[in-house]
């Protein structure tokens, strides 16, 4: 996937960590910015009013 | 048809599967590989694949859940980081004593019996207690952040009395000696070098009922040393080329959005029902592990298939008993709410 297979030994592994840690970073801020926008809504939906 | 070099269906499903995994690692701090790496193995993944690609998961959704967390101030550093430094010393020893008992020919019935002891007696204890005592049980009530004195398990009360100095300050208003800390955290990691587990199912009670922080703190503190156990971990697979990323990124993106649900479930819940079914969820785990040495033992491959229905059932009920409660809760909110005036 996305040509990681190519590097091999301690430099894939350390890109392969990184794109791991930077997917986690990024879902965090996406789903947070997702959260604030949508939260309050769901939450009203969720309480019944 | 394909996606990023996986069928859409599979990808659909690891999507899916990832929101169930995060709900309950976000709410229990918990659960991730515990899960993952049977599904994998069962799935046809060869092993090195599966617990590679379930461990480079768990240091994904353990990096977006202690994020959470730290939003919510329920991570202690300090104790993190003492954590993280007793249970590393626990787990060279615990390994070694392993490769002792791999030369005598003991390991893995050793192994085998332990985690099923271990999984179902730390669920017994937790169910038990839950039933029987609701002030001493997990709660992640929000008065709980600063627990009375007589509200700490009895054990936390016992060590938090060995003042042995220098003494610790804890989040919650906790005060431990250093000691005793490294100790707690030596014992756990000494179980998961032993047993070769991530350990939050050890970790996070033995946080709370023997340290006596408040389950929230406990929760989140134990995430954090999840990411630097898991980042390691995965590493050292990856270094071999054992990590699979068409498994991995979609697990994570499920189970980021199921991580947030779960943290922030973790702050409204009044969950005494709950308390019940992560007990009972440990308890199915112990007996869908013991199914499956079984079937490893008598050499019967559809007691895996026994096995992962199990732990799939137990995990699905807990994490919807999780989503019902927080929806209960905050419907209970409103109603309680004073009703503007006409």
């Amino acid at each position: 996937m996305f040509g990681i297979e190519t590097l091999g030994g301690s430099v894939g592994a350390v890109v392969l960590i990184g794109i791991v840690l930077l997917e986690a970073i990024v879902l965090y801020v996406g789903y947070g910015a997702l959260e604030r926008f949508l939260g309050p809504r769901i939450a009203r939906l969720l309480r019944g009013e | 048809m394909e996606l990023f070099g996986i069928a859409v269906g599979l990808l659909g499903m690891f999507v899916g599967f990832g929101v169930l995994i995060g709900l309950l690692f976000g709410f229990f701090g918990m659960g991730g590989s515990f899960l993952v790496t049977p599904a994998l193995l069962v799935m046809g993944y060869p092993t090195d694949v599966a617990v590679a690609s379930g461990l480079a998961f768990v240091f994904g959704t353990s990096v977006i859940a202690t994020l959470k967390h730290r939003d919510l101030g329920q991570v202690d550093y300090k104790l993190g980081v003492l954590m993280i430094a007793g249970t590393t010393a626990g787990i060279e020893v615990g390994r070694i004593g392993l490769h002792l008992m791999q030369d005598l020919g003991v390991a893995n019935t050793f192994v085998s019996v332990t985690y099923v002891a271990l999984l179902g007696g730390i669920g017994a204890f937790i169910t038990r207690n839950a039933l029987t005592d609701g002030s001493s049980g997990l709660s992640h009530d929000a008065e709980a952040e600063e627990p009375e004195k007589e509200e700490l398990p009895e054990i936390a009360q016992t060590i938090q009395s060995y003042e042995i100095p220098p003494m610790i300050s804890l989040r919650g208003g906790v005060t431990v000696s250093l000691w005793m800390i490294l100790l707690v955290a030596f014992a756990t990691g000494l179980l998961s070098g032993l047993l070769g587990v991530g350990g939050g199912f050890i970790r996070m009670p033995a946080l709370f009922y023997l340290v006596g922080v408040p389950v929230p703190v406990a929760v989140g503190t134990d995430l954090f040393e999840i990411v630097f156990s898991g980042g390691i971990g995965s590493f050292l697979y990856a270094m071999d080329g054992a990590v699979d990323l068409t498994i991995v990124a979609p697990l994570l993106a499920g189970s980021a959005f199921g991580a947030r649900l779960g943290a922030a479930a973790t702050s409204i819940v009044d969950e005494e029902e709950i308390k019940v079914y992560f007990g009972v969820m440990l308890l199915l785990g112990a007996i869908a592990v013991a199914v499956r040495e079984i079937g490893g033992a008598v050499e019967m491959p559809i007691l895996d298939t026994v096995s992962l229905i199990i732990i799939l059932g137990a995990a699905t009920l807990v994490s919807g008993a999780v989503v019902v409660s927080s929806i209960r809760e905050l419907r209970r909110e409103e109603q309680a709410a004073p009703q503007p005036a006409d």
